[in-house]
C-alpha cells in the first residue's frame, strides 16, 4: 500500500519535474535577446518550418475544404438551402478546422522533425560542446525554432484557409452547382474579422506555441539514445496532437461559449 | 547562393501568408470600406425582439440599409431599446418611420423591417423611432389563439 502510494507520488513529482524544467528552458529562451546574426538563424528555422510544410498544407487544406462543400452541399439543398453552403464552410475553417488541423500536420510535419534533429544534437553531443565553447544552445538552437513556429503557424493557417475555401468553392460551385453569388455573400454575411479570423489565428498562435515548446523540449530532454530518439520523437506528435484537440475545445468555449 | 534562394522562399512565404490574410479579410469577410464612413445611429423601442442579435440586418423593402447594433433592455418599461446603424447621411428616413420585427423563412434570422412614413421631417442622428411592432413569438399566439376559443 505504501509502496503503491510512493509510485504515484514519484510518477507526480517525475512530471512536476518534467514541466518545471520545460518551463524554464520555454522562458529563459524567449526571453533571451536577440543579436546580429540571430535574424539569419530564424530564416533557416522558417524556410525548414514553414515553407517546407506549405506541400501538405495545401493538398490537405483542398481535400478538406472540398470534402466539406460536398457534404454541406449534399445535405442543405434538400431544404434548398444551397446559399448556407459558403457561410458554413468559410466558418468552419476559419474557427475549427483551419487551425487544428494545421496544428495537427504541423505537429506531425515539423514538430517531429524539431524533437529528431534536437534529439541527435544531444546524443551526439553537440549541445554540450556548444556550451563548452560558450555558446547558449537556448540562444542558438532553442529560441529561433520557437520564434520560427510562432511566426509560421498563423502563415500556415491562413494559407490553409484560403486553399480550403478555394476546394470548397471548386467542388461546391464550380461542380455541384451551387449559386456562385449566394455562396459568397452568404459567406461574407457570417463571416465577421475580428470574431472569426482574429480569433482563429489567435487558436493558431497558440497552438504554435503549444507544439514547438513540446518538440523543442522533448528533444532538448531526450535520453540520449537511439531509443530514446524515437520515444521523444512519438512522445512530441501524440503529445501535441491530443493537447491541440483538448486545447481547441476550451478556446471554443471561452471564444464562442455564450455565457 | 544557398542563402540567398532560402531567403527568396521564406520572403515569399510570409507574402503568400499575408496575401491569404488579406484575401481572408477582403473576400471571405467582405469587409466594405465605405459603411463604415458614414452611419448614424437611431433607437428604437420594442415590446418584445425574441431572438434579435447585434449585427442583425435592417431593411426596407428587401434591401438592407443598415445593422442593428446594441440592444439593451429597459427594466422599468420591460422595453427593448434597440440602436439601429443606418448607412449613409440622416436625412434618408421620416420620423414617423415604423419599424417591425420579422423572421427570415419559417425558421430564420430575426431582422428589422422598416416601412417609411409621409412627415416631411426626417430623423436625425440619434433620433427614435416611435412606431414600432415587436417579434410575434409563437407561445403568445397560440394563448391567444385559445382565449379567443375559450370565449366561444
Amino acid at each position: 500500500m505504501i509502496s503503491f502510494l510512493r509510485r504515484i507520488g514519484n510518477r507526480v513529482l517525475f512530471r512536476l519535474e518534467g514541466l518545471g524544467r520545460a518551463t524554464i528552458m520555454w522562458g529563459l529562451a524567449m526571453a533571451t535577446l536577440p543579436r546580429k546574426g540571430d535574424m539569419t538563424l530564424l530564416f533557416r528555422q522558417i524556410y525548414s518550418i514553414g515553407v517546407m510544410s506549405i506541400a501538405i498544407i495545401v493538398l490537405s487544406a483542398f481535400a478538406i475544404g472540398a470534402v466539406i462543400s460536398l457534404q454541406f452541399y449534399t445535405q442543405l439543398s434538400r431544404f434548398g438551402a444551397e446559399d448556407a453552403v459558403g457561410a458554413g464552410l468559410a466558418l468552419v475553417l476559419l474557427r475549427e478546422l483551419g487551425p487544428v488541423v494545421t496544428g495537427l500536420l504541423f505537429a506531425g510535419r515539423a514538430g517531429s522533425a524539431i524533437t529528431a534533429e534536437i534529439g541527435l544534437m544531444k546524443t551526439t553531443e553537440q549541445l554540450s560542446i556548444m556550451e563548452m565553447m560558450g555558446v547558449d544552445p537556448l540562444r542558438r538552437i532553442v529560441a529561433p525554432r520557437l520564434w520560427g513556429g510562432i511566426i509560421s503557424m498563423p502563415l500556415l493557417t491562413a494559407i490553409f484557409n484560403v486553399v480550403g475555401i478555394y476546394g470548397g468553392v471548386v467542388v461546391g460551385v464550380y461542380w455541384l452547382g451551387a449559386d456562385a453569388g449566394g455562396f459568397w455573400s452568404g459567406m461574407q454575411d457570417a463571416v465577421d474579422v475580428r470574431e472569426d479570423i482574429v480569433k482563429g489565428m489567435l487558436k493558431a498562435a497558440i497552438f504554435a506555441v503549444v507544439v514547438t515548446w513540446i518538440a523543442v523540449f522533448q528533444g532538448y530532454d531526450c535520453e540520449p539514445t537511439a531509443e530514446g530518439m524515437g520515444r521523444a520523437t512519438t512522445r512530441t506528435v501524440v503529445t501535441s496532437s491530443v493537447l491541440i484537440l483538448a486545447l481547441d475545445f476550451f478556446l471554443t468555449l471561452s471564444m464562442y461559449g455564450d455565457f | 547562393m544557398r542563402m540567398r534562394t532560402l531567403e527568396i522562399s521564406v520572403g515569399a512565404f510570409v507574402l503568400a501568408g499575408m496575401l491569404a490574410v488579406l484575401f481572408l479579410v477582403i473576400q471571405v469577410s467582405g469587409v466594405n470600406m465605405n459603411t463604415s464612413e458614414t452611419s448614424y445611429v437611431v433607437s428604437a423601442r420594442f415590446d418584445d425582439v425574441a431572438g434579435l442579435r447585434p449585427r442583425a440586418k435592417v431593411s426596407m423593402a428587401g434591401v438592407t440599409l443598415g445593422r442593428v447594433k446594441s440592444i439593451e433592455v429597459d427594466t422599468d418599461y420591460g422595453e427593448a431599446i434597440v440602436r439601429i446603424e443606418i448607412d449613409g447621411e440622416p436625412g434618408s428616413l421620416t420620423t414617423d418611420t415604423s419599424a417591425k420585427v420579422l423572421t427570415e423563412g419559417i425558421l430564420g434570422a430575426r431582422y428589422i423591417g422598416l416601412l417609411p412614413g409621409s412627415d416631411d421631417t426626417k430623423l436625425k442622428d440619434g433620433g427614435e423611432i416611435t412606431e414600432t411592432q415587436g417579434a410575434i413569438v409563437l407561445e403568445n399566439l397560440i394563448g391567444q389563439f385559445l382565449t379567443t376559443l375559450g370565449k366561444d
